[in-house]
């Protein structure tokens, strides 16, 4: 067992674990996170997408001892003071989701690529979420979403 | 009285009215399967067989029953007494032949990836780590991978059943009477006509949703309660309880937020029933999740058929029969519907045409591969797959523009009702209108005009046009023809409304979403049904004990079949109240007339709300003569026949001459799927539809080895496109409502998947037929294509080989092994 | 999905995690980004004994100018390494590279010392460092060592870094003013490449005056494509003499046949790609 500290949207947390345990396993079943999920076993699918330290990694890449030190934001942080932030605004506004599955890492995915081209055309839109797998939306309004939130010009949250 | 609730103004029905699901899924406060922990939750790991065959010689367990937290380990042999056969509702015939399918194999295993062992630990990790420790020895037995050469009965994945063909199953117009003498029409042709003969393969896929599959059993209550992410709680209650021998009564099943399913949660798993056998073994309460590995390895896949067709025209390009010959892969197993699913196909491959002869034979076959079973369409992408691209072929045989040749021999909308020859009949449709649109939004003739330019200049990237113009069979189904087909259930629906006290409503469905936005758009309908606020409406569905009665969401039913149920109850729940409202209002129930949430009395201005009998009703204070209390009504709605969504596909791409590689350019699709309740939602079924059905056409392949062992079994080398894969798509509608319901939606979740393949597939071929290419198989990979423009080897129309090394192996492993990866 | 038990270590310097690896013996990993070690754990591929993370180590991370070569930190990520304004001006080709590598959450996390490391020959980075001729440096018990490009490759998924060592650090020569392009070819854009190609171009009044290629996914490591350099010197940067001098790309390698194409396929690739790549770095 190894000791870790990290921040998790917001909170601090300390906690002894196995070093084998993944970063994803640690929000779902210790932190009772359950809003990051996973998706596949070879980090293809970005449903486990979090911030760390601001970026985007996916937390089934990830040990949690790798996170010991560091600043977690999930798909449950994002909100602030109940107000959804712009990406999960315009994901709701323009149907960007179906089943719902990808859609936590997808957001957070999409907040990454705004924070670092705030002004995407629609290839750059389509190349930063290319780690990230939908299912059901054929990416269609996914990408119309990124544009909305982008034209309000709210990508920074985390 | 008077009026004291907001009237609802605009209907409901039409609006782009934003997903009520959406607040907890965008949030993170979802409710998956995997989600679920009960205290002292016991974790299940699966051992799986590495063989396509092998007898199980011996399994020793000491090893991982000795490791730490670990309860117990299962075999097939443990639980051979009560594990009972996994379920096939849909033998073709009273001949078919189905082996015994055990959850656990017992001495036999049949596919790579079946589970032979189940270890049962305190925790997952704890579970995994001694799963390594079963030791299993296995004699390998010859395996037969193939479907053509299984056919031949040479190798049986069964030696018991003496042979690897279940059945055989014909569909002939002659015989029905629906039409001539199929043979008839291709001698004729022979002498006086044209015969196109082809042979098309629909490859193997894998639907890959995206939460695999996880399951959650807890035996400890008075019902036990099953979570499995499934599109079928219904189903999976009902043969839980049969097989398992569990009392109807004392099972529960819920489906909770379930993500996605395309067909692949339309089963009875083994994993289902081993979590349900190892909490009742256990006592306590056990979970099982699977790895994307494992999804890709055991969730049945889709499609895998042979299609030979015969198809017989005019010379002046009338199309008179079609003969199709379908060998479908079935998997080791059947499935719970096995061979129905190519059978679903039965009825369309006549498409939107004129034809006067149709035979359809299908033969499924057993190989020693993952099982098979429905995936988005199922049956349906398959047959309009082979007539559009026949259409194409046809086109270039007589030297014709597809779209017109097209025109020349569908139905025309004053046609309609039309008897097609494969027995159905079509209710509504226009074709000219939606090509019309289709081709407008396209910009068709500019297209080809550059298409010519390009050959004209031998342009290394040549530019392709592709058509689908389709049509599909909704409404799964009718009780009646399902019985007919030998199926083993009815395909009705169940809803019940339940009039609230304060006027607010629950809306409980048969059907168990997983995606489709029903709890928004049953809102939508009852809304304006019952004039309540759209808010106010609460759909409950998923959980057999809050929705005892249903049969689930598959096959574009829900909106049909299950919508039509809900309007149904609705107007029940109008009737009821109307003699209460007559009641309050002193009048007689004849005067009474109902809008917008409204009883009045007619040609006066007397009137109540809903809300306000609802709160009569349920005071009861004042009940009239011989009416009990409460308004709640309930519907169950059979359909008399299906529904026919149609709509025309456009598809421009681009192809790199130089690397065969296929880049989308433009796609329209303008469907008409009847009355729209959601814009917003049925545009969202379309382009994910499309999406899937493009990756067909281009990328997703599951490819199996010499051995047996699923190449593919991974995202790294089974490609679900991405987001930089696909492009934004031109959508549109044109509407004909259906006359099967009061809704008149005919069903949008297949339509996209079902439309698009042949669309890019006659697209691509449409840019290389220059280069003497007459097919390329799918996926039209880059080095297909190339091959196919090149001339290399038999062209572009080679399967996948087998023997291709995926991107994680075992020699890759040695090898990491030795090296310093960082 | 879950890995294997291992034992964990985070040492603060390259000393300590040398004397870490040589006590944990040959069963170790170094744990860098993890972004490729991870799904090989978690499918349970590998199990080792202990894992050396160098996440803690400090020295290891950034880019540094040294003169007439900029020196990257094998910590260094890939998203690091991508902004940086001295790889931007000096190795433009690498930036290319990295840009279409993996995909952004891979590349805020994964590492160039990393990648380099584990030398899958579909990666990304091998080309483009090999084409440049860069040198690697590697600390062992016996103190620090430097291999040249030519002799780190040494098979599939094996570089010159044995056991008990580490890649600490990448040297590259500057090559300012140079024209770079990677070219990579795949079929859906999560995928490694079916093949690549990196190019480096130096070009002056239309005529390519030197050139530098590197293959990905040609053989069991990245390869030069010396025949193709050869041939481009010289050469005016038109699409009819670099189609000439690309033609020759796939002389000597000896690629893979998978699922994506077979290794004539992959061959013929090799030559539209090293002609794209050239003339896109040649700027023509």
């Amino acid at each position: 067992m190894t000791r870790i500290s990290v921040k998790v949207d917001g909170v601090a947390y300390s906690d002894e674990v196995e070093p084998r345990m993944l970063l994803v396993h640690y929000l779902r079943e210790r932190l009772g996170k359950t809003g990051t999920v996973v998706g596949c076993d070879t980090s293809n699918c970005g449903a486990c997408t979090v911030h760390l330290d601001g970026s985007s990694v996916k937390s089934c890449n990830m040990l949690a001892v790798q996170a010991d030190g560091h600043e977690v934001t999930t798909i449950e942080g994002v909100a602030q003071n109940g107000e959804l932030h712009a990406v999960q605004r315009a994901f709701h506004e323009c149907h960007a989701l179906q089943c719902g599955y990808c859609t936590p890492g997808m957001i957070m995915q999409s907040i990454d690529l705004l924070n670092e081209n705030p002004d995407p055309s629609e290839e750059e839109i389509r190349l930063g979420l290319e780690g990230n797998l939908c299912r059901c939306t054929g990416y269609h309004n996914i990408v119309k979403a990124v544009q909305q939130a982008a034209s309000e010009g709210k990508g920074s949250a985390s | 009285m008077t009026v004291t609730e907001n009237r609802v103004d605009s209907p409901e029905i039409g609006k782009a009215r934003t997903r009520k699901e959406d607040a907890r899924l965008i949030t993170g406060r979802t409710r998956w399967t995997d989600n679920i922990l009960l205290p002292g939750m016991l974790h299940l790991a699966m051992v799986r067989s590495p063989f396509a065959h092998a007898r199980i010689t011996s399994i020793d367990t000491s090893a991982a029953k000795a490791a730490p937290n670990v309860v117990t380990v299962i075999t097939g042999a443990d639980v051979a007494d009560e594990q009972g056969s996994l379920p096939n509702v849909w033998p073709l015939s009273a001949n078919q032949k189905t082996p015994p399918h055990p959850s656990i194999a017992v001495d036999r295993v049949t596919f790579a990836g079946e589970v032979v062992a189940v270890v049962v630990a305190r925790s997952a990790a704890e579970a995994r780590d001694a799963a390594e420790l079963v030791d299993v020895d296995y004699e390998e037995l010859p395996a037969v991978l193939d479907l053509k050469e299984a056919a031949k009965d040479e190798v049986l994945v069964h030696p018991d059943l003496g042979t690897n063909i279940a059945d055989v199953w014909q569909l002939d117009s002659a015989a029905a009477g629906s039409g001539t003498s199929v043979e008839d029409e291709i001698a004729e042709a022979r002498e006086n006509g044209i015969v196109l003969e082809r042979e098309y393969r629909q490859q193997r896929l894998i639907p890959a949703f995206m939460e695999p599959r996880s399951f959650v059993c807890d035996p400890t209550g008075e019902q036990v309660t099953l979570w499995s992410s499934t599109q079928i709680p219904h189903i999976v209650k009902f043969f839980t309880s049969v097989i398992l021998g569990i009392p109807e009564s004392k099972m529960r099943v819920i489906a909770p937020d379930v993500g996605g399913g395309f067909g692949g949660k339309l089963q009875v798993t083994p994993e289902e029933f081993i979590t349900v056998l190892a909490a009742r073994r256990t006592g306590r309460p056990c979970k099982y999740t699977e790895t994307r590995s494992e999804s890709m390895m055991a969730c049945h896949h889709g499609r895998d058929q042979w299609q030979k067709l015969t198809l017989s025209a005019t010379k002046d390009g009338t199309v008179t029969g079609i003969k199709v010959e379908l060998l479908a892969d079935l998997g080791s197993y059947a499935s719970l519907l096995a061979g129905g699913t190519p059978v679903l196909g039965a009825f369309m491959f006549n498409g939107i045409y004129k034809f006067r002869a149709y035979q359809f034979n299908c033969t499924p076959v057993y190989t020693n591969k993952t099982w098979t079973d429905a995936y988005r369409g199922a049956g349906r992408p398959e047959a309009t797959f082979a007539i559009e691209r026949l259409m194409d072929d046809l086109a270039v045989e007589l030297g014709v523009d597809p779209l017109a040749l097209r025109e020349q021999n569908w139905i025309k909308h004053e046609e309609f009702p039309y008897a097609t020859v494969s027995g159905l009949e079509y209710d509504t449709g226009n074709y000219e209108a939606a090509t019309a649109k289709a081709k407008e939004m396209f910009g068709y003739d500019e297209l080809r005009e550059e298409q010519r330019r390009r050959r004209e200049s031998n342009d290394p990237v040549q530019l392709g046009i592709g058509i689908s113009t389709f049509t599909e069979m909704c409404g799964l189904a009718p009780s009646r023809i399902l019985g007919q087909l030998n199926y083993g259930a009815g395909g009705w629906e169940h809803a019940s409304v339940r009039m609230l006290p304060t006027g607010h409503v629950e809306v409980v469905t048969g059907v168990s979403p997983h995606g489709q936005g029903h709890e928004t758009a049953w809102s939508q309908i009852v809304a304006d049904r019952l004039g309540v606020p759209f808010e106010n409406v609460q759909v409950l569905h998923g959980d057999t004990q809050v929705s005892h009665k249903g049969l689930d969401t598959y096959g574009s039913r829900s909106l049909v079949v299950g919508a039509e149920a809900v309007v149904r109850a609705a107007d029940k729940v109008v009737e009821r109240a109307k003699p209460y409202a007559a009641h309050m209002l002193e009048a007689s129930v004849d005067d009474i007339e109902f809008a917008g949430g409204h009883f009045q009395v007619r040609g006066t201005d007397r009137g109540v709300s809903m809300g306000e009998v609802a709160m009569a009703a349920f005071a009861a204070h004042d009940l009239p003569e011989g009416i009990e209390p409460g308004l709640d009504a309930e519907a169950t709605f059979d359909p008399d026949t299906f529904s026919y969504p149609h709509g025309t596909h456009l598809c421009a791409v681009e192809i790199d001459t130089e690397t065969g590689g296929v880049k989308l350019r433009k796609y329209v699709a303008v469907d008409d799927v009847g009355n729209i309740v959601n814009p917003l939602i049925v545009d969202g079924q379309v382009h994910g539809g499309l999406v899937q059905g493009i990756a067909q056409a281009l990328w997703e392949e599951a490819v199996f080895d010499d051995s047996g062992t699923l190449v593919s079994a991974s995202f790294v080398d089974y490609l679900v496109p991405t987001a930089a894969d696909t492009i934004s798509f031109d959508i549109d509608h044109t509407t004909t409502p259906s006359t099967l319901t009061k809704l008149g939606t005919k069903g949008v979740g297949e339509a996209g998947a079902i439309a698009s393949t042949p669309a890019v597939v006659n697209a691509v071929l449409d840019a290389v037929r220059r280069f003497g290419v007459k097919d390329i198989q799918m996926p039209c990979t880059p080095e297909r294509v190339w091959k196919a423009i090149h001339g290399h080897g038999a062209g572009g129309d080679e399967p996948t080989e087998g023997g291709a090394m995926p991107h994680f192996d075992e020699k890759d492993v040695a090898d990491r092994s030795e090296g310093a990866a960082q | 999905m879950i890995p294997g038990q291992f034992e964990y270590v985070a040492p603060e310097t390259v000393e300590e995690a040398v004397s870490a690896l040589a006590e944990a013996g040959e069963d170790a990993k170094v744990l860098a980004g993890g972004q490729s070690l991870l799904p090989v754990l978690r499918m349970r591929l590998n199990v080792p004994s202990v894992l050396v993370d160098l996440g803690r180590i400090e020295s290891l991370r950034g880019v540094r100018d040294d003169g007439d070569a900029i020196v990257v930190g094998a910590m260094t990520t890939h998203s690091a390494v991508f902004h940086d304004p001295l790889v931007r001006e000096h190795t433009a080709v690498l930036c290319e590279a990295i840009e279409q590598l993996a995909d952004p959450q891979v590349r805020h996390r994964g590492t160039f010392g990393g990648a380099l490391a584990h030398a899958d020959p579909a990666g990304d980075l091998g080309a483009p460092v090999l084409a440049l001729g860069a040198s690697f440096t590697i600390a062992g018990p016996g103190g620090t060592r430097t291999v040249e490009a030519d002799d780190f490759f040494e098979g599939l998924f094996t570089t010159a870094v044995g056991d008990g060592e580490l890649l600490t650090e990448v040297r590259i020569p500057k090559y300012t003013g140079w024209g770079g392009h990677y070219e990579k070819f795949v079929r859906v854009a999560h995928q490694w490449p079916i093949v690549a190609v990196a190019a480096a171009v130096k070009a002056e009044g239309g005529t390519i005056t030197e050139a530098r290629v590197g293959l990905t996914n040609m053989g069991a490591t990245p390869l030069r494509a010396r025949a193709v350099e050869a041939a481009l010197a010289g050469k005016p940067a038109t699409d009819e003499a670099v189609r000439e001098a690309a033609a020759s790309a796939a002389e000597g390698t000896n690629p893979p046949s998978d699922l994506n194409g077979d290794a004539e396929y992959r061959r013929h690739l090799a030559t539209v790609l090293t002609r794209r790549a050239v003339l896109a770095a040649a700027g023509a």
